[in-house]
């Protein structure tokens, strides 16, 4: 059977989600997008330029027909805000997939978890599929499921910061309780930070500044892709316990 | 007619619905939302949803952005 990731009825081919800030282009942004096989891309929603018709659109380069735009609601603060974002892109999109952010704090980017769980409430009964970003704290995670998310996506640490899982002990817990996918969304910084968190059992991981901020944003993608497969491996196979002493690998038996 | 659209205040717009707005602005109606006065528009509603002098119109569509666009902030750290 194939380990396909799937979130109410809909299947992802792919269990490395990517977003599309701070590339040079779009030109990079859609290799680097390629090279991390993800079928998952986020966007935000913004104001169209009306005065000048002829600025290039990120859907020119990334075609919707190949890939799930999953919209979001950076740079919202207020539950209303969120809310008003996430109804106009299900009209501006062709889903009811929403990536729902309600910010807390300029400094940290963390969620106002307060208001996220408002929002969720409120969106799931309009019949968005809600994935929002909240912190690691395992009851929140139960909270939001209880109001309707779809997914919970849990930070590993601040958006862009690139510091890793800073508390797999957490994350174990919302795995444990989890009925709905558990996406780990910003603050991973490179292959082995993936690899880490889906080994502990994470779903999938959506991450931006580790590949667009990379020296070599199409090599890191790539290397992200394989960390995402090898953890995802690692994880079905069953890692042997840490122990403290040496266990000999070769019989004793047979010897001189 | 004076509208606000995204923000701008203008005078010259002569388009009665939301279709024809963007027919004047010379928009695809596909990968854009509309709202008006904060109610979004549906996309089967442009033909028939008129348009009001005084009107405060918001186009939307998709940027590139994951989780807003961070300000640079190097700090070094010790783990």
């Amino acid at each position: 059977m194939e380990d396909k990731l799937v979130i109410q009825g809909i299947e992802f081919r792919s269990r490395l989600w990517v977003g599309t800030g701070k590339y040079k282009d779009f030109e990079e942004t859609k290799r680097a997008i390629e090279a991390s096989g993800a079928d998952v891309v986020t966007v935000a929603v913004r104001r169209t330029n009306i005065t000048d018709r002829n600025t290039e659109n990120l859907l020119d380069y990334i075609d919707p027909k190949l890939y799930k735009i999953l919209p979001n609601t950076a740079g919202c603060y207020t539950v209303e805000d969120a809310l008003r974002y996430s109804r106009l892109a299900r009209e501006a999109g062709v889903s009811d997939l929403i990536k729902l952010e309600v910010i807390g704090d300029d400094k940290t980017l963390f969620p106002d978890v307060i208001g996220l769980l408002e929002a969720t409430e409120i969106l799931a009964k309009e019949g968005f599929i809600v994935l929002p970003y909240t912190n690691d704290d395992p009851i929140m995670a139960k909270r939001l499921v209880d109001a309707g998310a779809s997914a919970v996506m849990p930070l590993a640490a601040p958006i862009g910061s690139g510091l890793g899982i800073r508390n797999p002990y957490n994350m174990k817990l919302i795995l444990e309780q989890a009925t709905v996918p558990v996406i780990v969304d910003a603050g991973v910084g490179t292959a082995s930070d993936v690899a880490v968190a889906m080994e502990l059992g994470c779903d999938a991981v959506l991450l931006n500044t580790a590949i667009a901020g990379a020296k070599d944003p199409i090599a890191m993608a790539a290397a992200m892709k394989h960390g995402v497969i090898a953890g995802r491996l690692a994880y079905k196979a069953g890692r042997i316990p840490k122990k403290l002493y040496a266990t000999a690998s070769s019989p004793f038996d047979g010897m001189l | 007619m004076k509208l606000t659209i995204n923000g701008k205040v203008t005078d010259s717009i002569r388009a009665a619905t939301v279709q024809e707005l963007l027919d004047e602005l010379k928009i695809a109606p596909v990968r854009v939302a509309v709202e008006v006065n904060l109610t979004v528009v549906r996309k089967a509603e442009y033909e028939t949803f008129r348009i009001h002098d005084g009107d405060t119109i918001e186009i939307v569509n998709f940027v590139a952005g994951g989780s807003r666009q961070c300000r640079v902030l190097v700090v070094s750290i010790s783990i």
